[in-house]
């Protein structure tokens, strides 16, 4: 089995890569919700599969998930993860007057576009300071269980080997109690044009 | 009684008097083979559709040789091929979306690469919960040979 592994100098570049991405995305959504967003220190690290969904409360904790696929010069999967109570606050900030159980399809679609800012805003950060070419598909929101929403996310690299390199930053804001995380998952394909073009030095 | 936890991507076997469990199935597949004789029963969580053609060491990632595994395993445990049932849940699709990307529809996919397993090895299939867009979470009592479906949000049920 060909397993990735990150030398020191790897897993620096990839944290900083998360770090200035999930800023830019922290920023947009403190645009969104008119106060201070902040965020973790951003981990870059080789996960097993098992272990991605113990990063956000186990493979059976209720959350919502937000995919957008990154393409172009580089690939990968890109998740806006939210706890449904985030996802509820967040709703209640943005369409005041929504107070419904479910999720409704407006709803939905708001935590889409959500989504699909953010991971924007860190996809952006990420081609500028790379200077690679990169798009985002379409956001899709699922509500289930973390194990189930996150397979997709590690289906690329399961082609190739038993982990992922996962980039994961928390973020939340005080007031409105939303906390959320974002993970970058590189195709395995992806993680060496990444680091070439951050100027590899372990060559 | 043991409940013995199978991960992602793995497959193990149980005696008659444990349960074997899988949590958070969503594209992937939970498959559970089972000898009433014996009591014997065993499951795999596969992933993806197909080994890859170079072949593995990870059968039990894979739909495809994956059912051949755990055959193979139960047969080694004392299991009669010949005498293994079959009960299956996940594959669904948890992201419902427009677009084409394939990525997306892996779970019917998964499904289907099962299915053609068991037909191969001429294994019955007893009940089956795939598809849609919910998680899974599953457990088989080799007592009752009831496989539990428990989801998020609609509750548990037996098949």
């Amino acid at each position: 089995m060909n397993e990735p592994n990150l030398s020191d100098w790897q897993a620096d570049v990839l944290r900083e890569v998360g770090n200035i991405g999930a800023g830019h995305a922290a920023m947009a959504l403190s645009t969104l919700l008119q106060s201070e967003v902040r965020m973790s220190v951003t981990s870059a690290r080789i996960c097993q599969f098992d272990e991605i969904p113990d990063v956000i409360g186990g493979a059976e904790a209720v959350i919502v998930a937000v995919f957008l696929r990154m393409s172009g010069d580089l690939s990968g999967n890109m998740m806006f993860l939210l706890s449904l109570a985030s996802a509820k606050q967040l709703i209640n900030h943005l369409l005041p007057g929504e107070e419904a159980e479910d999720f409704t399809e407006l709803e939905m679609s708001a935590l889409g576009e959500v989504g699909n800012i953010l991971g924007g805003s860190y996809l952006n950060a990420l081609s500028l300071l790379t200077s690679l070419r990169l798009q985002q598909s379409v956001p899709a929101v699922a509500i289930d269980m973390a194990g189930a929403v996150l397979d997709i996310g590690i289906l690329m690299a399961g082609e190739v080997a038993d982990s992922a390199v996962l980039i994961h930053t928390s973020i939340w804001q005080g007031t409105t109690n939303i906390d959320g995380h974002f993970f970058l998952l590189p195709d395995p394909d992806s993680g060496m044009p990444l680091l070439q073009a951050l100027g590899n030095r372990d060559e | 009684m043991e409940v013995i936890r199978v991960a992602i991507a793995d497959g193990a076997v149980a005696r008659a008097s444990d349960r074997l469990r899988t949590t958070g199935l969503g594209s992937c597949v939970g498959v559970v083979l089972f000898e009433s004789r014996s009591g014997l029963s065993g499951m795999v969580h596969v992933m993806l559709p197909n080994a890859p053609a170079a072949g593995t060491d990870r059968p039990t990632k894979y739909a495809d040789v994956g059912v051949d595994w755990l055959v193979d395993q139960l047969h080694k445990a004392g299991a009669k091929p010949s005498q293994l049932r079959a009960k299956i849940a996940g594959g669904a699709q948890m992201f419902n979306t427009q677009s084409t990307n394939d990525v997306l529809r892996v779970g019917p996919r998964n499904v289907d690469a099962v299915l053609n397993s068991l037909n191969r090895l001429e294994i019955p299939l007893l009940a089956a919960d795939t598809g849609g867009s919910v998680g899974r979470t599953i457990e088989f009592d080799p007592e009752t040979e009831t496989l539990w479906v428990r989801t998020a949000f609609k509750g548990q049920y037996g098949i």
